[in-house]
């Protein structure tokens, strides 16, 4: 079953937790009114609060202790009534009060827990240890001077939760699907955007080995690793550098590391011994964050609902499988979109139409589902003409195609090309009639016995109507014909 | 003599147009040109015709009828409080050019009621001391002197003593001060004049410069105990700027003095009988029980048992969130700089050139408290300890409406005295830290003179938010005291 590394003695297990560092999506900052926008000109949304200007005080944001709420809530989660920021002291100039606000010994969000489920259709249950709310730091820019480093604060401030999980994970792909699944219920939440490559996101990864049925070893962290592959990349490179160490009959020292997905490798970023001691202590500016149940019931009661839920109800109320259903609700504005083609309409059809013909549209015109060409207005009246027979399947792919392109509704298209379907059974008849006429030698052939010939004129006749001709109307009008 | 007015007989006097708030000020810019050099009480004076215009803006509301509760009124602003355009130093070489873009709310709740503000007064380096003597612009001195020997200069206290020298001499009527373990109580002990750290959370903390954020509270320094709660109700309020700011309404705190304090009960704290207590300063003390005994007041002895721990908790709390406040004086984004090779290098070199003495300890004690392995044993235990010292007032108020002890256990000392033992410096604050570590308002009045001939005063504590009753006893006190001595050094000497 279970994903091990062979070494040398034997299969070894990999041990990994991760602490996630998600950006909460807020218009201002965690203690400061300033702005939090992405990629505004550096040290244009530094509040004198978040400069650390003498005198200044931390005041706390409402609506980011609301969203570490919801997601408290997303990960089934308890929420801390009582919480409480300590003050996390160390020196950097990205830093400028010289100390980080943090909830160190008591987070407003307690124990949860995340299902996963992998590429085989298993699934499992990873634990969340916590969820705290802390303030992200400013950035430095290294590359604007030869010889001096330039401050921007635009990011400091910022809030962040820090999601950790407990060490349940085992297998690079655990992690992988462990932070594709937070990230999604992330962003059905609205609380954090989930995108690694401009650092809403980032993940420092637990990493330790043991044999089977063995407690746990020497972990080491690898910090701040910013895309998915590269946290599966890194847990399998530093989990097959512990064993190596542990065969030779090294001691793995518990440190700090940096991944380097170039040379696929991690190195030691500071050793234990150079840890710094943070002298955590309760923040004074502030009070405790006492909240109250009430209110937290009332976010509760306003959640969307998530990926799970959701895939199971499209599953029961559309009929599709469970696979389609993980597709279709893998994104929240997919998920949208799919209900509202489907509502009042075959969802099975509709579910075939948004990851086939629909996807394979956004693939190639380069759009997503925010910007798609057709609307789900647009393709559930196209699924409609398919429905009241206007159309056939086979057509309807023609007027998609065309309402890709044109942006048209598809009733201006079926008009304006012609292509309403052909009921007129004379129309038919004469078509059959002139179908027969051009295969006197294949209509002999059937009549003796050659059945799997009756598809070959149906095609024929289809092609003779130009693929308007309604196929059912074809089939009956053909059967008796030949059958005659 | 307009420099000797009380805030309250100025306000009357601008009311009346008995004189304006333009001579006034000229008053008191006059005895500062002339004492202010010999007794350092000013950083920073601001420019004699900013300080006119606001003098003139007061008359034409005065002349208007709608005068604010501080109007006209010159008085100085401690070097702590962040004033907008004007230098801030809070006395340290490393905020030396510091000049803030924005103003501290108690500033600007002082400004908003008409205050005149003359300039920026001396203090201990960044409020951390009781003699002012660590103020990177020299000490101030204060203007009482020994009958006996008038050329040792004394000290005005601290942290506020650049304030209480100030109000002492006539170089301001009143001044505001900050409190955290006693920094406007014992200052104005030792220079004769009122000050009242009021309850935690009813003056707002943003703007002030941070020492220890759980006790630092701002409070105003005056010459009665009226003026004290005029000032109060200035400065107070809630501000949404400050978490810890309370949103319990300001009462009008000037109208609690004079009330009749007729069976209000008195506790007399037996821990602050401390052996070695000076005679004068128990005498003092003794005198004060009398006083209140004759206007009404019930006198009873209370316990407060864990007092004998208040200064060893206060002098880790204190220090350990300053280690953490101070943190941001980098030298990075504002402040003195020193330019090093590397990034720790720029933070040694600024912090050692920018730090003094006393502020170095109090860093380096705090960081030692806070670190790995000693937070439990120091950090942790004094918090436990602070919450007994409260729970021993909340106790004692359950059967008294106030306390009487002295302010300090002596009266102000010489320049240059109690250097070498930072010990014996702390023990001034012996009798005002503990109503800090509780959050409790008290107020220091001046009862008399010792046998030196030196201001001695007495500290009323009172109840979370009862400010008025603290103000009652301390207006009949100030009755019965009759205190109507003067410095040595004051503006209206050999004019």
């Amino acid at each position: 079953m279970s994903y091990v590394i062979e070494g040398q003695t034997g299969p070894w297990e990999i041990v990994v937790g991760l602490e996630v560092h998600a950006q909460v999506v807020s218009q201002s900052k965690l203690f400061s009114g300033a702005s939090t926008t992405f990629g505004a000109d550096p040290n244009t949304q530094v509040s004198l609060v978040d400069a650390a200007f003498p005198g200044m005080l931390p005041v706390i944001n409402h609506e980011c202790v609301a969203q570490a709420i919801r997601t408290g809530l997303g990960l089934k989660a308890q929420i801390n009534l009582h919480s409480r920021f300590d003050r996390k002291n160390y020196f950097y100039a990205d830093l400028p009060q010289g100390y980080q606000i943090s909830q160190f010994t008591h987070p407003i969000v307690g124990t949860g827990t995340i299902t996963i489920e992998l590429q085989n259709g298993d699934t499992r249950e990873i634990g969340i240890t916590r969820l705290h709310l802390e303030q992200d730091a400013g950035k430095l820019l290294h590359d604007q001077d030869p010889t001096k480093s330039f401050v921007d604060l635009n990011r400091a401030g910022v809030a962040l939760m820090e999601i950790v999980s407990e060490p349940d994970i085992r297998a690079p792909e655990e992690a992988g699907a462990y932070l594709r699944k937070l990230r999604q219920i992330l962003r059905y939440l609205g609380t954090c955007d989930g995108n690694m490559e401009e650092g809403s996101m980032r993940a420092d990864v637990n990493v330790s080995v043991r044999k089977t049925g063995e407690p746990f070893r020497t972990r080491c962290e690898i910090k701040n690793v910013n895309s998915i592959r590269f946290v599966m990349q890194a847990i399998e490179v530093e989990a097959t550098r512990q064993i190596e160490i542990w065969e030779n009959g090294g001691e793995v020292d518990q440190e700090t590391r940096l991944f380097d997905p170039g040379r696929g490798e991690t190195r030691t970023m500071r050793s234990k011994e150079d840890a710094h001691d943070y002298r955590y202590f309760p923040d004074p500016d502030l009070l405790p964050l006492v909240l109250e149940q009430a209110w937290v019931d009332e976010l509760h009661a306003a959640l969307p609902e998530l990926p799970d839920p959701k895939r199971a109800r499209f599953q029961h109320d559309y009929g599709i499988p469970f696979y389609d259903a993980g597709v279709l609700v893998a994104e929240q504005a997919v998920a949208d979109y799919y209900e509202n083609v489907a509502k009042g309409r075959d969802g099975r059809l509709a579910a075939s139409w948004v990851t086939g013909e629909l996807f394979a549209a956004l693939n190639r015109t380069g759009t997503t589902i925010e910007t798609s060409p057709v609307s789900a207005d647009a393709l559930g009246k196209m699924l409609d003409l398919i429905a009241d027979k206007t159309i056939n399947g086979k057509i309807a792919k023609e007027v998609f195609e065309d309402m890709v392109e044109t942006g048209d509704s598809p009733d201006a298209i079926v008009e304006r090309k012609g292509l309403r379907q052909v009921t007129d059974t004379g129309v038919i008849d004469s078509a059959i009639a002139a179908v027969l006429e051009k295969h006197p030698d294949k209509l002999e052939e059937y009549r003796s016995g050659k059945d799997k010939l009756f598809g070959f004129f149906v095609g024929q006749v289809m092609k003779e109507t130009k693929g308007k001709a309604n196929p059912a109307l074809v089939n009956e009008a053909l059967k008796t014909r030949l059958d005659a | 003599m307009l420099s000797r007015l009380t805030l309250t007989q100025a306000r009357a006097g601008l009311s009346a147009r008995k004189f304006s708030a333009r001579e006034l000020a000229t008053a008191h810019l006059d005895a500062i040109t002339r004492l202010n050099p010999a007794l350092n009480a000013y950083i920073t004076t601001l420019p004699a015709q900013d300080v006119l215009a606001a003098a003139d803006a007061a008359d034409a509301r005065y002349a208007a009828g709608n005068p604010g509760l501080m109007d006209g009124l010159p008085i100085g602003i401690k070097d702590l409080f962040c004033t907008k355009g004007v230098r801030t130093t809070a006395a340290s070489k490393i905020l030396a050019d510091f000049v803030p873009p924005y103003e501290s709310t108690v500033t600007a709740n002082l400004l908003r009621e008409g205050a005149v503000f003359l300039g920026k007064t001396n203090l201990d380096e960044f409020a951390m001391g009781s003699a002012n003597m660590s103020s990177a612009f020299g000490p101030a001195t204060n203007p009482w002197q020994k009958a006996s020997d008038p050329s040792v200069a004394l000290v005005p206290g601290g942290s506020s003593g650049g304030s209480s020298a100030a109000v002492a001499a006539g170089l301001a009527l009143a001044a505001t001060g900050t409190d955290t373990g006693g920094s406007i109580r014992q200052p104005a002990a030792y220079c004769g004049i009122v000050g009242l750290k009021p309850t935690y959370g009813r003056c707002s903390r943003w703007g002030v410069i941070a020492y220890a954020s759980s006790l630092d509270q701002a409070g105003p320094m005056t010459r009665s105990v009226a003026d004290a709660g005029l000032m109060l109700q200035a400065m107070a309020g809630f501000d949404e700027r400050d978490s810890t700011s309370s949103n319990r309404p300001v009462p009008a705190f000037h109208e609690a003095v004079g009330k009749s304090v007729k069976g209000l009960r008195v506790g007399i704290p037996a821990e602050y009988r401390a052996p070695g207590l000076p005679a004068e300063i128990q005498a003092m003390w003794d005198q004060g029980i009398a006083w209140l005994k004759d206007a009404g007041c019930e006198v009873v002895d209370v316990s407060l048992p864990h007092t004998r721990y208040g200064l060893t908790s206060y002098y880790i709390i204190a220090p350990a969130e300053c280690s953490s406040n101070l943190a941001r004086y980098d030298g990075i984004r504002f402040g003195t700089r020193v330019d090093a090779p590397s990034l720790d290098g720029v933070y040694e070199a600024s912090r050692a050139a920018g730090f003094g003495p006393e502020v170095r300890n109090r860093i380096l004690m705090g960081t030692y408290v806070l670190s790995a392995g000693y937070y439990d044993a120091y950090y942790l235990k004094a918090q436990k300890v602070r919450t007994l010292i409260r729970r021993d007032f909340e106790q004692a108020f359950e059967n008294v409406d106030v306390l009487l002890t002295p302010t300090a256990p002596s009266a102000a000392f010489a320049q240059g005295e109690n250097m070498n033992d930072p010990v014996q410096m702390y023990l001034n604050d012996i009798f005002t830290v503990p109503a800090s570590l509780a959050g409790v308002p008290a107020l220091s009045v001046p009862v008399g003179l010792d046998g030196a001939g030196l201001p001695l005063g007495l500290q009323v504590i009172g109840r979370h938010f009862d400010e008025e009753t603290v103000l009652s006893i301390g207006g009949a006190l100030e009755a019965a005291a009759g205190f109507t001595h003067l410095p040595a050094v004051h503006a209206g000497a050999g004019a």
